[in-house]
Formats: C-alpha cells, structure tokens, sequence
C-alpha cells in the first residue's frame, strides 16, 4: 500500500470525497467512514457487478483487487480505499494486463470464457469474487496443482457448482489437464 | 451488518497515531488489516468512536533479521511475511503455520502483529510466538516496552498491552541451528479457526510442544530430550498436558475430541520435529 504524507482525519457525521481509480478510470464519490467499499462501489458508484452476501469475511462474494491485491471489499471502508487503484468484475473483459494479455476490448477474458466452457458457474453470485481472486492469484502462481488451487478456493464459498467446474475451468486456462478426480469429486474445500 | 458511526483518522506519524490512541482512551481503535476487527464492527460487536489506521504507516512496514530476531513490524501483512524468500530458514514454523491463517484474501491483509493483539486462542500468529519464545514491542506516547510473548496473553482477546499501547512489532527468534520444527492443526475446513494446533520445537536438549486452541491461550510445555530421543514416558505427558489445558466441549468439538488431538497429533507433530532437525 502507498504511503501518505499527511494525516486525515473524517469526522463520522459528514460525508467524505472520495475518489478510486475504477477499473482504469477515475470516480468520485461521497462517504461516511462508516461505509464499506462494498456499498460504496455499489450504492454510490452504481457498480453492481461486485456482490454482497455474508459482510463479515467469510463467503468472499465481493472479492475486489485494491492496488492489484484480491481483498474483502466488505472488510474495507470506502475512506481506506481514497486514491487507490480498484479493479472489480466488469473490469475484466477490457483487461489489457495480467494473464489475460491480448487484444481483447468488449470480450470475456480467456478466464471467464473457460468458467462458461466448464460450467463453472449456475447462479453466478460467487463467480465475481472467484474471478478477482484468480486474477490475482494466477498472476503470482501460473500454474496451481489442484491442491493449491482449492486451498485458494476455501476463501470463496459457492453452493451451485461442488467446485469441480471451477477447478476444471481454471487448469484448462493453465494449460493443464485436470486430474481425473476433478470431474466429479466434491470439494473437500 | 453495517458499522455504528465512528470518526476516521489516518495519522502521518506514529506518534500521530499514539497521541491520538492516548487521547481517545477506551473510545479510541487501532485499525491494521480490519479481518477481525471488521466483521466485529459490521456486526456492532465492537463500536469505537475513533478509528485510527495504521495500516499505511510506512514506519510500521518493517521486516528485517539481525541479532538472532526476526521483526515484524505492525503493517506487515501475513502474506507479505510469507513471500519472504529466507522465511523457511529463518522462522521455519512461521512458514509452516502461516498458510493456515484464514485464507488467501484475509492473509493479503491481515497483519501478524493485528493477530497478536486479536489474541485469539485458536489463531497462528500467537501460537508460533509462542511457541518459538518469541516478543512483543509495545509502544505507548512515552515509552517502548518488551514482553514475553509467554507473559502476554491472558485469555481469549486478552492481553497484557494497556489501552494507549500499540503492538509495533513482534520478533521470533531465528531457528537455531541443529533445530526442528513441525506444525498441525485441525479444523473444519481449511482456513476455518483450528480445533486444536499444535506446533512443536525440538532442539538439542529438549522437545517442546505448543497448544493452540485448546486453552484459552497458546500454551508451551518442555521437556528433556533422552539420550537424543523423545522422553520414553511421551504418552503419559502429553496425557497430562491434554487434561491441564483443559478445553471446553463448543459447536466444533468435545473436550475430549480436543484432548485426544493434542495426545495424537501433538506426538505427530514432535516426531516430525525431531527427524527434520538440521
Ligand atoms: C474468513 C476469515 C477467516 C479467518 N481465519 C483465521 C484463522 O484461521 N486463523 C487466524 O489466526 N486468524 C483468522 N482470521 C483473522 C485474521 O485474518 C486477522 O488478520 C487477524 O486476526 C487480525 O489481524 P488484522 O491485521 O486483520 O487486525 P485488525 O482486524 O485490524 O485488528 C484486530 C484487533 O487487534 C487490534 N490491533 C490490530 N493491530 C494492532 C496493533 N498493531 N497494535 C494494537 N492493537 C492492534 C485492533 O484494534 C483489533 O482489536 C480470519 C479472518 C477472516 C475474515
Ligand atoms: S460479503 Fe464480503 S466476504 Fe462475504
Ligand atoms: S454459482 Fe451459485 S454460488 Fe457459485
């Protein structure tokens, strides 16, 4: 995380400028110190894409990347994340960068093309989350075994797929086959 | 599940950030990596008025071996201290047992010295500071004190660090040489809070074992190696350490599933120890 030089101070009752730098792009809102990241993207911003469920670290549904990192949103305060860099779920499609390198404006990253490929998703409100924390994930761990990779996966729950489609998704995306337990195993996540 | 109001302060300076903790008094917060204490405020477990962060603090963003200590300074992350490349020589337990910390997301933030001052009696962090006698740098506005990490936890989120006193660092000692480590723990899942830990020390004289979990704090005990083996009356002692924890039956597990892990796993776990010495 960047230093700061000078010390702010937000007084609880009055609402705070606060800018990010949104998936490439500057936005500007206002906000509590009480309020989370999470309904600040949502509420405030309007960017829907990053999902709610359980607000207390568990279910890791709004999983964001600040500066390039996989964290909570909804374990961090809007004012925290004041001149930061946030990238979330609709971001992705338009990413240049990371493991995704290519040409590929307006379309679905090699990623999320292998998640519709492998059925790696049913209702999709973990799918957001799992895409940020791979995004990060993979950029530092190429190539997972599934071992690794579901010990990843322990930080998201999702109660559709079992897993399996997801592990499926993302050794073919690392260019792996996946093992054979992978198909119908369940998750021992 | 949204925060009560609270005022926000992201100091400049640590002495910033301790003037201000002295001034608010018990109203007043220290945030680092917000995993634990977070979800306390989201479900209004805890409501500060005041909120100082320290986790942009570059004063606090130390991590450096000399004199026989690793330091971790306060806006360490447990991911950043696991990515250090000599970590698996230096504090090898920290490296066996930091993986089991939360998960990948919570370890990006959570920081080591915030899961001391959390003193969970389940955690890691604790666990292995205690296990290696390791210590806890306290600063207040007027002065800087060291303490024991065996004198510093009381009890389930309860330490000996006063009210306008940080955490600044916490230090393990570097493995000795011709030392052994290993780490255990069982919980639900993976990343879920341990049932029992266990993280055992061999050295050239003496096998020891600390208990996490079990307890309402990390606990060690020691005992003489003989003639280079573990004590021949093992079971007996690791029997009576089990029963002197003295674990409660929770929603996870009996009593006596928690005494049974510390007899099997904790004999595990010594054994490893001693046949990975270098
Ligand atoms: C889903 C999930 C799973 C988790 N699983 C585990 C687990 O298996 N094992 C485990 O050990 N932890 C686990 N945790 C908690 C761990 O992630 C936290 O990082 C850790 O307990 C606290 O560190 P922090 O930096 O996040 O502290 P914070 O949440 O910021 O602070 C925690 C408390 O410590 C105080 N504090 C923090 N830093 C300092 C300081 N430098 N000086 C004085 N006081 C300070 C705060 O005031 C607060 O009371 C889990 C958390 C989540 C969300
Ligand atoms: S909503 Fe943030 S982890 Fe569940
Ligand atoms: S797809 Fe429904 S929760 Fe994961």
């Amino acid at each position: 995380m960047p230093p700061l030089k000078s010390a702010v101070t937000l007084a609880a009752d009055a609402r705070h400028t606060v800018t990010i730098v949104l998936n490439g792009a500057p936005r500007t809102g206002q906000a509590h110190p009480r309020l989370l990241l999470s309904d600040f993207l949502r509420h405030e911003l309007g960017a829907h894409g990053t999902r709610v469920g359980c607000e207390h670290g568990v279910c890791g549904a709004c999983t964001v990347r600040i500066d390039g990192v996989a964290q909570r949103a909804c374990l961090t305060l809007a004012v925290q994340a004041d001149g930061r860099r946030i990238d979330t779920v609709e971001g992705l499609s338009q990413s240049n960068e990371g493991p995704n390198q290519g040409p590929n404006e307006g379309r679905m990253t090699a990623l999320q093309e292998a998640f519709r490929r492998h059925h790696a998703l049913q209702c999709g409100f973990c799918t957001a989350g799992i895409l940020m924390s791979l995004s990060d994930y993979l950029g530092r761990n190429p190539k997972p075994t599934e071992e690794e990779l579901r010990d990843m996966l322990s930080g998201h729950l999702c109660r559709c797929t079992g897993y399996a489609g997801i592990v499926r998704a993302v050794m073919d995306v690392t260019g792996q086959t996946p093992e054979p337990g992978a198909m119908g195993e369940a998750a021992h996540v | 599940m949204k925060p009560a109001s609270f005022d926000y302060l992201r100091p400049a300076t640590v002495a910033d950030a301790l003037a201000a903790l002295a001034a608010g008094g018990d109203d007043a917060r220290v945030i680092a990596g917000g995993q634990s204490l977070m979800p306390m405020l989201n479900m209004r477990l805890v409501q500060p008025r005041l909120l100082i962060d320290l986790s942009r603090l570059e004063e606090l963003r130390t991590l450096k071996a000399d004199s026989g200590w690793l330091s971790v300074g306060a806006a360490v992350t447990q991911t950043e201290l696991l990515s250090r490349p000599t970590l698996r020589d230096e504090v090898p337990l920290l490296a066996s047992a930091l993986p089991w910390v939360g998960h990948f997301q919570t370890r990006n933030r959570g920081t080591v010295c915030g899961s001391v001052a959390h003193a969970d009696p389940s955690a890691e962090a604790p666990l292995c500071l205690v296990a290696t006698g390791g210590e806890v740098v306290l600063r207040n506005v007027r002065r800087r004190r060291t303490v024991k990490a065996a004198d510093f936890f009381l009890g389930p989120l309860t330490t000996v660090k006063a009210a306008d006193e940080i955490v600044e660092s916490v230090r393990f000692p570097l493995a000795a040489a011709g030392s052994g480590h290993a780490f255990r723990e069982v919980s639900m899942r993976h990343g879920d809070f341990a049932i029992a830990a266990c993280a055992a020390t061999v050295d050239g004289t003496q096998a020891s074992l600390a208990v996490g979990g079990v307890a309402d704090r990390p606990t060690l005990r020691s005992w003489p190696l003989a003639g280079g083996a573990l004590p021949p009356d093992l079971d007996a002692a690791l029997n009576a350490f089990a029963w002197d924890l003295g674990g409660d039956d929770d929603q996870h597990a009996t009593a006596r599933y928690r005494r049974d892990l510390v007899r099997r796993i904790g004999r595990t776990v010594l054994e490893e120890a001693l046949s990975c010495r270098r």
